[in-house]
């Protein structure tokens, strides 16, 4: 058994600053996390390594800093953990990405078999959902969007029975392996690191691959020149315009809310049928 | 027939979702998106294409939406959402006759199918965009999405690949008028695989407990953290149906178990477009008013009178909704003035 995860390492969205001069992203002082749906991919890929024994690798493509991202899924049980760092991965798009992802699965696959691709539903920081869908069409394996459990896995029969989260509910799948997986949180809840985990990862150091070595990467296909989307221009939203403040320690309540819901009503977005106004 | 297809008009694409021979609403939204952006593309066609089982009943919807031509690929093999065969489907018809703009909405079967194609096309597509247009000078989509929770605002374009792809969620765009009538030309075209060529199967759906269906309601009644618990709901709930409303969310309230996920608005639950939209005890956060901040008209109340939703409401009510909504529920329902 042969699992792997592909993980992004993300600035915490929720502590993201904007400079309101330049609209650029302020980056000094953000918060790295490993994508949150992410952690939840590698737990699931240990549970099945427990089960049926095997091995966990991680894969992310990122800057040197990303290691930590890797050291900490090492701590969550992984036993492998390769970064693909070169600058010239850089400013790669979803397209280019899944490139350089499913390149670096296909020289794991030389190795030896595959038998589960696990990526997170979205990276919070693009929010896409792209590049899991476009490494299983290189790869061309089946391909499971937003898991929510599998409810059966048999490494023998090269079979699994998946629970995908659609618009109308849950739709039970069967696929055949290896597949593709994208994760939703529920896939697998997320244990403490044990302790000899934690030990493991200190002493352990992640692989770092280059667009050269150990296997080169087709260059014309990777970071700004293998990415067909390019950023035009990045601005900060336009915000709506703040309309009337009312207060109820200023106006009473009732005034207060009579007075709101006749805007309400000025606007015509809804009939209210039995309004008599809240003033005596 | 297809001799007669104009090889030098650019054609726009919009993918036309549908689940059970029912087509999926964002499917409109996506042609209404499409007619603003060929009358900018001189001599462009808008076209739709069609993936299912017995579903050549939709297409002339489909022109009555705008579409001149649908692309229809009927097979029982397609009868339900499978990413491969509607994978090598779309992509067969995009090899064969080459779109310039190809939109899809940003649903779960939309952004898996997009993901694929984009892939297997060796192209460009951006997720999630609130708005499309033709950049001017270069004649190309510019397509305009949020990135990192919605603080950033990015124009993104793809100049040398084609089709330009885009997602976009339901409800981000305006639902247009259709034609009452209006006549189109529908091209059938076969899939050729077979299902042994097809690695997964669908053994059951397990239908959704609650269809909410919130990204369509008129009337949105939120409630957020400073609501305090599941019970603040039932008044919130209250308000809803007096107003023929539902109830949404902020995202601590489903993280705290209050209320289902499918009650979340914002960045990474639902976007809404309601009429009217009330927010109370939301402070505003920009993940909870990207999903939002399509409504016609806010109404805010929160307590404190520096909450950021205030910036952005139409109208805003500084006071506890504890107090604040039962009154509203009293005038609405016009029971009097509650002194
Ligand atoms: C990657 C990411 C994605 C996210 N996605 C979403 C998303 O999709 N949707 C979403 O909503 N959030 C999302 N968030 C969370 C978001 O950043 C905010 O934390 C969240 O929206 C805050 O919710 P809130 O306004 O209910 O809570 P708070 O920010 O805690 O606000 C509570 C408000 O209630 C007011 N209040 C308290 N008591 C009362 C009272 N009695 N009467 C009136 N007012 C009262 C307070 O003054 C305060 O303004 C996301 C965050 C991240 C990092
Ligand atoms: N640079 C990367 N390195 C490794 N995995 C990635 C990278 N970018 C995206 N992924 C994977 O793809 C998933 C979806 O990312 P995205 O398509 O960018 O929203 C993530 O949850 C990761 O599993």
């Amino acid at each position: 058994m042969h699992s792997v995860v592909a993980i992004k390492q993300v600035p915490d969205t929720s502590n993201v600053r904007i400079n309101p001069e330049t609209g650029t992203l302020i980056r000094e002082g953000v918060p790295t996390i490993i994508n949150p749906y992410d952690i939840h991919a590698v737990e699931m890929a240990v549970r099945i390594k427990e089960q049926f024994g095997g091995t966990v690798t991680v894969i992310s493509m990122g800057p040197p800093k990303a290691m930590e991202a890797l050291i900490e899924c090492i701590e969550q049980g992984a036993d492998r953990g390769i970064l693909i760092s070169d600058r010239r991965f850089g400013a790669a798009d979803t397209l280019a990405t899944s490139y350089v992802l499913a390149h670096t699965v296909e020289a794991l696959l030389a190795e030896g078999p595959v038998d589960l691709l696990l990526f997170g539903k979205q990276a919070i920081d693009g929010d896409t959902g792209q590049v899991g869908p476009g490494v299983a069409a290189r790869l061309q394996v089946p391909l499971i969007s937003n898991a929510v459990v599998i409810e059966s896995f048999d490494p023998v029969a090269r079979k699994a029975v998946v629970h995908r989260k659609i618009e109308q509910g849950i739709e039970v799948i069967e696929t055949s392996l290896p597949a593709l997986l994208t994760v939703e949180k529920e896939i697998a809840a997320v244990k403490r690191a044990p302790l000899p985990n934690l030990i493991n990862a200190a002493r352990y150091k992640p692989e770092m691959w280059s667009a050269d070595a150990p296997v080169p990467f087709d260059i014309a296909q990777v970071g700004i020149k293998g990415s067909p989307t390019i950023v035009g221009k990045a601005f900060t939203p336009t915000a709506r315009e703040a309309g009337a403040i009312l207060s109820v320690a200023e106006k009473g309540l009732s005034e207060t809310v009579a007075d709101a819901l006749e805007m309400i009503i000025q606007a015509n977005v809804v009939t209210i049928q039995n309004h008599n106004g809240g003033r005596p | 027939m297809s001799e007669q297809l104009e090889t030098s008009s650019p054609r726009i694409w919009v993918f036309i979702e549908q689940e059970e021979g029912q087509p999926h609403p964002v499917s409109w939204e996506l042609m209404g998106a499409a007619g603003r952006l060929a009358e900018e593309l001189p001599g462009s066609v808008v076209e739709g294409v069609l993936l299912g089982h017995d579903v050549a009943g939709i297409a002339p919807l489909a022109y009555r939406y705008g579409a001149k031509r649908v692309y229809m690929i009927d097979d029982p093999l397609l009868e339900t959402y499978r990413n491969m065969p509607y994978g090598v489907g779309v992509s067969k018809l995009v090899t064969k006759y080459t779109p310039e703009i190809f939109l899809f909405g940003a649903t779960t079967l939309g952004r898996d199918l997009a993901g694929t194609i984009a892939t297997r096309v060796h192209t460009g597509l951006t997720a999630d965009c609130t708005e499309l247009a033709i950049d001017p000078k270069q004649k190309i989509l510019a397509a305009t999405r949020p990135t990192f929770g919605g603080n950033l605002m990015a124009t993104i374009l793809c100049r040398k690949h084609r089709p330009q792809m885009a997602t976009v969620r339901p409800r981000v765009l305006p639902m247009p008028e259709p034609l009452a009538e209006a006549e189109g030309e529908l091209l059938r075209e076969p899939l050729d695989l077979k299902e042994s060529d097809i690695p997964v199967r669908r053994l059951r759906l397990i239908p959704g407990e609650e269809q909410l269906n919130i990204e369509y309601a008129d009337v949105i009644v939120a409630g957020g953290r400073g609501v305090g618990g599941p019970g603040g709901f039932k008044l919130l709930e209250e308000l809803a149906d007096a107003l023929g409303g539902v109830v949404g969310a902020s995202r601590p309230v489903i993280d705290a178990g209050w209320l289902s996920h499918e009650h979340q608005v914002g960045q990474t639950g639902t976007t809404v477009r309601p009429k009217l939209y009330i927010a109370a005890g939301i402070s505003g956060a920009v993940q909870h008013t990207v999903g939002m901040s399509g409504a016609n008209f806010i109404l805010a109340i929160n307590s404190d009178p520096k909450a950021p939703i205030f910036q952005m409401a139409n109208a805003s009510i500084v006071g506890d909704l504890y107090k604040v909504i039962p009154e509203l529920i009293r005038q609405v329902k016009g029971t009097g003035n509650g002194q």
